[in-house]
């Protein structure tokens, strides 16, 4: 648990939610991105053009792929769905699996973006519907030149990421989808905070906003955030990789609608929008679990929980008084991914979350020659000092099993050729 | 005889029975009504012995009556009716044989304190709800779509929410018995309406009662209400002046308005009116707000001349927009000449931390003519600021940039800040040696310009110490600082420069977790590698 890069920091965010309940699938990076339908082998090979030209940092090369796929009549949505997204979908898992640095993967993300940001000055984006005129002036990033068909857009909608939500890349596509489909739309971007958010709404009264979070340690931030937004009487559509494979967190978190990826979203919204919300929902009214304070009281001793596992470390590792300084801040930030993890499964009361995102560690920790065993002591350190709190042991216990589990199989299909792929 | 008179003027009970406050009807097997007590002769009923009870009592108690004698089990629960036009409630009680007794009790003021209950509470609920949905909003289309769609659904068939004229025309809300709301903007005479231009000027109400429905115009009383039946027109009470006016309809097979009603119905347009105040108050406050703001906020960052360039802000507070970090960007006058980048942090946070921003970017546009010699630059900015009434000062690094054929030069000059890292494209990080005094405390201001020549692939980063001061880290008490910054650099080689800065300033937010943290800015500039170069303005990510 040494010499690897932060967690929660993976763009495609494949940390998170996603592993949940299934650690040995392959990862799908942000489900937003992720088209539903089959792409087709066409779209699968320029998605493949255009990773090897964003992975040499090459934006040009980048933007010529996808300028030319329209020139082959590629329609704009397809480009987006089946290319692009895919493309950074695979991020993700090219780095879960070691096989980029965190540098490529900033870097690939900054070519896609800039390729994005390309699509959305190209004529292709403002529609072939003859009747339109031409938008006034050049006036770049405008809104104004998007949106296909209608006079009139269909509505409006806010799309913004979650607090702490770095992954802007998913909400990216959703609002260029959206905009294509005639829908007007408010991109506020990455990371954006609550506060922010509801005086954005209460400006603009939109129709619906569309959160999106691809960590899953975001949950609780996105619970405060989805009911803020329903206090203002404005219904709430979740996506992205936190919110589970299947949108079981937007469930439990009270989202009015939940939507696996862009297309979908966008189709949702087309097919009727959501009732308005009615006032007066609290957080805590959705978790009746959080009455017996252990998420509070795990997540206000975060720190020293951490400090006092490092302690423990250092007793039963002899190996650790070698570790450099760096060695020993890696390993003291997989400690708090721990407990950070715990804490939102306590949030949610479920012990998969924990359990997933484990197994997934294990994995990311295999595919850097790290046995995830590694975790096991720190677990034990963990459970030892909560031992008052009944349902935190139950999810110590669950990650425990699940991680014996995983790396028990591991060590008996020596075959695996340590791509992350599989357990 | 005697005998059989003397019990039926007594009764079985004797007197306790005859002097029984509530009337007492003892009824035989036949159906004829044996005994009755004093309560029971006064009743407006013709019960007296001998008397079939079906002639002396309405209906309801005669069929519950035949209902107790056919049902065998003898359990028999209370009924509920009028005699005359008081409420009773009457309870049977199985007598001798297949006699029964039916007590009677005055329920009249029990059920009209009921009923007023009922009301109240559901009045009570109403305005609860309505408040709830009113508060949640600070936007005045939803607030008026809102008012529209309860007085719709609680008080009539029909409502509309009329606003003041905005040049001649009045935004409208409109919800009708289907709960569809439609907004509008007509061109319409509120003279045409009874009550209507009285209440939008905040005369008092025109009493139900005196408007006539049949005069309001078709935009009002639409053709699927059908004839209207009463309106109300009461003012929406604002801040001093009408927030608009409400209009209820109801249909002319509905109840016309009772004066309770009209003075509910006020209550419920206080609180509309009010919340319809705040959010027009708060849309006001909310656009001069972002008309001051816009001066403040950092502009986009664009690709200059030949070196590609980006731009970070985050101010701490989660409310805020601005802060004490600041960065501004002047693009060459002509090509091939030199870009001016500032980047700098005032002593201070928040809004007025930022307003003192501005002033600095303001004096530092005038002063571009001689950018070309930062001390110079800075000097005068020292002046400016020293004679200024503001006790605060500012630290900012100057960075002018020149395209060298594939290379950039950057002319850097620090003063008081924390200096530059160039970011060479094989992962080496050099911390340039520029120093100075920070501006607008000393009289004299001394600072040394160094130059840098950034290869293809090279990154010249400014940053303000929200970066390197950030507090937190896995075990929550350590400042990030400049050495681990240094080496997250050592592993960002070659990246772009929109990517660079967007994991510098998510290191740091990492870093402190979900702790306070200090305003950050960052900017980037990159010598583009071989095969790359700058997007057309608008396209970086800003």
């Amino acid at each position: 648990m040494t010499a690897r890069a932060d967690l929660p920091g993976a763009p495609g965010g494949v940390a998170t939610g996603e592993p949940v309940g299934d650690a040995t699938c392959e990862p799908v990076g942000d489900a937003t991105c992720d088209a539903v339908g089959e792409p087709t082998g066409d779209a699968v090979g320029r998605a493949g053009l255009l990773w090897d030209a964003a992975a040499a940092g090459d934006e040009y090369a980048a933007v010529d792929v996808v300028v030319a796929a329209l020139d082959d009549g590629m329609d704009m949505e397809s480009l987006l769905m089946d290319v692009v997204a895919p493309v950074q979908a695979r991020v993700g898992r090219e780095w879960a699996a070691n096989r980029i640095t965190v540098a490529q993967e900033h870097t690939i993300t900054a070519v896609n973006e800039r390729v994005l940001a390309a699509l959305a000055l190209h004529p292709a984006a403002r529609g072939s519907a003859p009747t339109r005129p031409a938008p006034h002036g050049p006036a770049p990033r405008s809104p104004a030149p998007h949106g296909s068909a209608p006079a009139r857009p269909r509505g409006r909608v806010t799309v913004a990421c979650i607090d702490g939500e770095w992954h802007a890349f998913p909400a990216r596509i959703l609002t260029e989808v959206l905009r294509l489909r005639g829908w007007r739309v408010d991109h506020l971007g990455a990371q954006v905070p609550t506060p922010h958010l509801i005086a954005h709404l209460h400006r603009t009264g939109p129709d619906v906003v569309a959160l999106s979070s691809s960590i899953a340690t975001r949950l609780p931030a996105a619970h405060a955030a989805i009911t803020a937004c329903q206090a203002t009487g404005t219904p709430v559509l979740a996506g992205g990789a936190a919110f589970g494979p299947d949108g079981r967190y937007a469930r439990l978190l009270g989202a009015d609608a939940w939507a696996p990826d862009a297309r979908s979203a966008a189709d949702g919204l087309d097919a009727g929008l959501p009732p308005r919300p009615a006032p007066g929902r609290q957080a805590v009214d959705d978790l009746p679990h959080l009455d017996d304070q252990e998420y509070t009281l795990v997540v206000q001793s975060a720190r020293r929980l951490v400090r006092q596992v490092m302690d423990g470390l250092r007793e039963r590792i002899p190996a650790m008084a070698a570790y450099t300084p760096q060695q020993l801040r890696h390993t003291a930030e997989d400690v708090a991914h721990i407990v950070e993890f715990l804490g939102t499964a306590l949030y949610l009361d479920d012990p998969e979350l924990f359990g997933g995102f484990l197994a997934w560690t294990g994995e990311i920790l295999a595919a850097r020659g790290v046995p995830a065993r590694v975790l096991l002591p720190a677990l034990d350190l963990l459970a030892e000092r909560l031992t008052d709190f009944p349902r935190t042991s139950g999810m110590l216990a669950y990650g425990h099993e699940t991680l014996r589990a995983a790396t028990t199989d591991a060590r008996r299909a020596p075959a695996d050729d340590g791509s992350g792929g599989g357990a | 005889m005697t005998g059989a008179t003397s019990e039926a003027e007594h009764g079985p009970a004797g007197t306790v029975w005859r002097s029984a406050p509530y009337p007492v009807l003892l009824v035989g097997g036949d159906g004829v009504i044996e005994h009755v007590n004093d309560a029971a002769r006064a009743l407006p009923a013709m019960a007296a012995p001998g008397v079939p009870l079906a002639d002396a009592v309405p209906a309801w108690l005669a069929e519950a009556h035949r209902l107790v004698t056919e049902d065998a089990s003898g359990s028999a629960a209370p009924v509920r009716g009028l005699i005359g036009d008081r409420a009773f409630e009457a309870h049977p009680a199985p007598g001798g044989g297949s006699r029964v007794t039916w007590w009677l009790v005055d329920a009249t003021d029990h059920e009209r304190v009921a009923e007023a209950l009922r009301l109240e509470r559901k009045r009570t609920a109403f305005l609860a709800e309505a408040s709830n949905e009113l508060l949640s909003s600070l936007n005045l289309d939803r607030c008026m779509e809102v008012t529209v769609r309860l007085a719709a659904r609680h008080l009539a068939d029909a409502a509309l929410v009329i606003l003041p004229a905005a040049g001649r025309r009045h935004p409208v809300a409109y919800c009708g018995p289907d709960g569809r709301v439609v907004r509008e903007n007509p061109v319409v005479d509120p003279r045409e309406v009874p009550g209507l231009a009285e209440a939008l000027r905040g005369f008092p109400p025109v009493p139900s009662r005196w408007i006539d429905p049949a005069a309001a115009p078709g935009w009002l009383a639409r053709d699927e209400l059908g004839e209207p039946g009463s309106m109300v027109v009461t003012a929406l009470p604002g801040h001093g002046v009408p927030a608009g006016a409400l209009v209820l309809l109801r249909r002319s097979d509905h109840a016309s308005f009772s004066e309770g009603e009209e003075v509910f119905a006020r209550l419920f347009a206080a609180r509309a009116g009010a919340a319809m105040s705040a959010a027009r108050l708060y849309a006001e406050q909310a656009a001069i707000t972002e008309t001051l703001m816009r001066e403040l906020l950092p502009p986009a960052t664009r690709g200059l001349d030949g070196v590609e360039l980006a731009a970070r802000y985050r101010p701490a507070g989660a409310t805020e927009l601005v802060g004490g970090d600041f960065y501004d960007l002047h693009p060459a006058a002509e090509p091939g000449g030199e870009s001016l980048l500032v980047l700098g942090d005032v002593c201070g946070k928040g809004l007025e931390a930022a307003v003192f921003t501005g002033r600095i970017r303001t004096t530092l546009h005038a002063l571009l003519p001689v950018a070309g010699d930062h001390g110079r630059l800075l000097g005068l900015l020292n002046d400016v600021l020293l004679r200024g009434d503001s006790r605060t000062f500012v630290t900012l690094v100057l960075a002018s940039v020149r395209r060298d054929g594939p290379r950039a030069t950057v002319r850097l000059t620090s003063a008081g800040h924390l200096p530059p890292l160039v970011l060479r494209a094989d992962g080496r990080v050099e911390e340039v040696a520029t120093r100075g005094t920070l501006i607008g405390m000393l009289e004299t201001v001394t600072a040394t310009t160094v130059t840098v020549e950034l290869e293809p692939g090279d990154t010249c980063l400014l940053y303000t110490d929200g970066v390197t001061e950030a507090r937190g880290g896995p075990l929550g008490d350590e400042l990030f600082g400049e050495q681990r910054l240094r080496e997250e650099l050592e592993q960002c080689a070659g990246m772009p420069p929109e990517a660079l800065t967007e994991r510098v300033q998510m290191l740091a937010a990492q870093w402190t977790g979900g702790g306070d943290h200090d305003d950050v800015a960052v900017i980037a500039i990159t010598a583009p590698r071989a095969g790359r170069g700058t997007l057309p303005p608008g396209v970086g990510v800003s």
